[in-house]
């Protein structure tokens, strides 16, 4: 199977601030690390390629120490990687993006033959709006597979595969033709902790890079000028307030304070009544006491 | 796949990355395992680099190296709980010809580690060397956390930092003895360029630096101190592991301490602090040096205890060791034996070099301090006390005075007690 997987680096917002004057990011001494959801997406294609042969080959838009990520991508075990990078995309939106990922993955299936699968982390940890996955699947004319918590089975010959999604309160199965391209979470996979040979390999591999030219891309639909997003405002959202709701008589009768924690845990939907866990919501944090 | 090279350094500290980038320099394939996610990532130091022995090891760095001041104003305080006697020195040459920077690490050890990239030492991080492999009696590769993991070398350099247990678990160094290592803990605070430039009386760019003894420590051996960064300051302070077991003392109440000292509290105020660190400091001196070269391997910078605790000095002793290594090693690969033989002339390059030299004169100090805790607690104090009375202007005679400061150094120590504490100690540090 031909793979190629679409990867982000980002910075690490475990460790981001906000400016509290220009309401920016201040991202001056931030490490960039790979988008978490990322490598989950490489892990994922590194699987299918160790069952079923072909190659994986990582992409990334992004500027020239992007070079980092690729790497850490090609130490889980990825056989190429591109850096597609060019002042021309700088400040680009998930439209002008998902614009020149598309003309990489074409160009990747021109050089190398068709891909079969392209698989993209589900969200970005800066950006966070979930588009570029399906924004590229549109563009390439790939059935897209989102959110994708499991892959149940693959017929490469058959050219089919069977993927689960988690959604709110229940499990979705779905089928689709190959190829297709899928976008993924944490749930999906462990990550490997890569080995030795493979950080070597890594650490060694010459990278190619693509530019607007290599692309053949329209300076008009690329970068700032390619984003049709304007971003009006950026601001704080003032903290919210968790309220503590004291529930009383831990005490003296656990049972009954517990199940009266139980009943606004679940009018909540911390937990949910169907045996089914369902994603928390909750503002208010209850304490027993 | 490649699992042998020529060189494998463990760590990529500033004595493992000057013994790789020597080497790189000359052309020989070198391979640094680094366990943190990037160098600078595990590394605590007060934060002073000296620059010549830097510039020694990595020509013209002082250009585009992320260096915070020029240290330009050094000072001494002897603390009593509300006051001290302060010394200092400020070489207003040093402006225009650094002596020292302060640095964080965090920020430098990246840069200088892409900079040893860039002349071909290839590093790998978050990789544990985990054990020494021994084959046939000589050190031949490292075990390493990763899966497939084994790598072979015709050296091993080990700059793996204080807690040397690579050398511990091959048998080539005893376990590290409480009374060999300090611990130190550093909080950097946030404080604007301007409030430090004005607190501390510096021009933009220049630095100071202020080193504690006394209350800094409650008397136990061991120094405070005090860095100025571009934008915050290093608070920290160390002192030996052994006396802290022995007064059942905290770090960190003794760095609480120094931070609510009347003189130091109005230095950092209003600053917020950012990190929060503790690391070992290898103090054991001379005497605690361990095997530093064997069949297969040598020994640099912390790991091999070269750290001198009464100069500060560390990290020129780190880079100086790792590049006196490298060159042990292209000798070695000029004559193709990497035995113990070959290797042992590291040793005699420390022994010639500053750095045994200065171990060497200082090797009875720990031993010295600790028979002799006056020092650390009585002299402050009594100093102080003299100084304060020698300065009140209250009517009282100056002779009275001086008749009174004798009184009382009398009443805390025999005279020709004092007298032998001070030949004794000018014998130790002299």
């Amino acid at each position: 199977m031909n793979i190629a997987v679409c990867i982000k680096q980002v910075p690490d917002t475990a460790e981001v601030r906000i400016d509290p004057k220009t309401n920016t990011m201040v991202r001056e001494g931030v490490p960039a690390i790979v988008n978490p959801d990322d490598l989950h997406a490489v892990e994922a294609a590194v699987r299918l390629k160790e069952r079923f042969g072909g190659r994986v080959t990582i992409l990334t838009m992004g500027p020239p120490q992007a070079d980092k990520s690729l790497r850490r991508a090609l130490s889980l075990g990825a056989d190429d990687a591109v850096l597609i990078s060019d002042k021309a995309f700088a400040a680009a939106d998930t439209f002008a993006t998902t614009y020149v990922l598309a003309l990489a993955v074409n160009k990747l299936q021109a050089e190398r033959g068709p891909v079969d699968l392209v698989f993209c982390g589900k969200q970005a940890l800066d950006g966070d709006t979930g588009q570029v996955g399906p924004g590229l699947a549109r563009r390439l004319g790939l059935p897209v597979l989102s959110y994708v918590t499991g892959i149940r089975s693959v017929d490469p010959a058959g050219r089919e595969i069977v993927v689960e999604r988690k959604l709110d309160g229940w499990r979705e199965v779905l089928q689709s033709r190959l190829p297709a391209l899928i976008t993924v979470g944490k749930e999906l996979n462990e990550v490997r902790y890569a080995s030795l040979p493979d950080m070597l390999r890594a650490a060694e591999y010459r990278l190619v890079t693509w530019t607007a030219a290599d692309l053949g891309a329209d300076p008009n639909s690329v970068g700032l000028r390619g984003s049709p997003t304007k971003v009006s405002r950026s601001f704080t959202p003032p903290s919210r307030r968790g309220g503590v709701r004291l529930i009383p008589g831990g005490d003296t009768d656990p049972r009954r304070a517990a199940a009266a924690l139980a009943d606004v845990l679940m009018a909540h939907g911390v937990i949910g009544g169907r045996g089914e866990d369902s994603p928390a919501r909750a503002a208010t944090t209850v304490r027993v006491g | 796949m490649k699992t042998n090279f020529p060189v494998i350094v463990v760590g990529a500290g500033l004595a493992g990355l000057a013994a790789a980038y020597t080497l790189a320099r000359s052309g020989v394939e070198v391979l640094v395992l680094e366990r943190g996610d990037v160098p600078g990532a595990k590394n605590l130091m007060g934060g002073v680099l000296y620059r010549r022995p830097t510039e020694e090891v990595f020509p013209g760095f002082a250009q585009g190296a992320p260096v915070e001041r020029r240290v330009t104003r050094q000072s001494f305080w002897l603390m009593t709980g509300d006051s001290a006697i302060t010394a200092g020195y400020h070489g207003g040459e040093w402006m225009d010809e650094p002596n020292a920077f302060t640095v964080l690490r965090a920020r430098f050890d990246p840069w200088l580690a892409a900079r040893a990239e860039k002349a071909g030492v290839r590093i790998i991080n978050e990789t544990t060397v985990t054990e020494l492999i021994v084959e046939g009696g000589r050190v031949a590769g490292v075990r390493t956390s990763r899966p497939r993991g084994d790598l072979y070398a015709d050296v091993v350099i080990i700059a793996q930092g204080v807690n040397r247990l690579l050398l511990e678990q091959a048998g080539l160094a005893p376990p590290l003895e409480p009374r060999e290592v300090a611990v130190a803990v550093k909080e950097v605070i946030a404080l604007p360029r301007e409030t430090i430039e004005s607190r501390f009386n510096l021009e933009p760019g220049e630095g100071a630096t202020i080193e504690m003894l006394g209350q800094a420590t409650r008397g136990v051996v061991g120094a405070g101190f005090l860095y100025t960064n571009l934008d915050s300051v290093s608070i920290g302070v160390g002192v030996l592991i052994h006396q802290l077991v022995e007064t059942k003392l905290n770090p960190n109440t003794l760095l609480e301490g120094i931070k609510s000292h009347p003189m130091v509290r109005r230095l950092i105020a209003g600053g917020e602090t950012k990190e929060y660190t503790a690391h070992m400091i290898p103090e054991g001196g001379y005497r605690s040096v361990p095997q530093v070269y064997g069949d297969g391997f040598l020994v640099a910078g912390d790991a091999a205890m070269l750290c001198n605790g009464i100069h500060r000095e560390g990290s020129n002793l780190a880079m100086i060791s790792g590049k006196l290594a490298a060159e042990t090693v292209l000798e070695a690969r000029a004559e193709g034996d990497f035995s113990a033989r070959t290797l042992s002339r590291y040793r005699a390059r420390l022994e010639e070099s500053f750095i045994l030299k200065d171990l060497k004169k200082y090797e009875n100090t720990n031993e010295f301090f600790d028979h002799h805790p006056e020092f650390f607690r009585l002299y402050p104090a009594l100093l102080n006390r003299a100084a304060h009375e020698m300065l009140t202007v209250d009517g009282v005679p100056k002779k009275e005075k001086q008749a009174l400061v004798w009184k009382m150094v009398r009443r805390s120590r025999a005279p020709w007690r004092v007298a032998r504490d001070l030949y004794l100690a000018w014998r130790t540090l002299g």
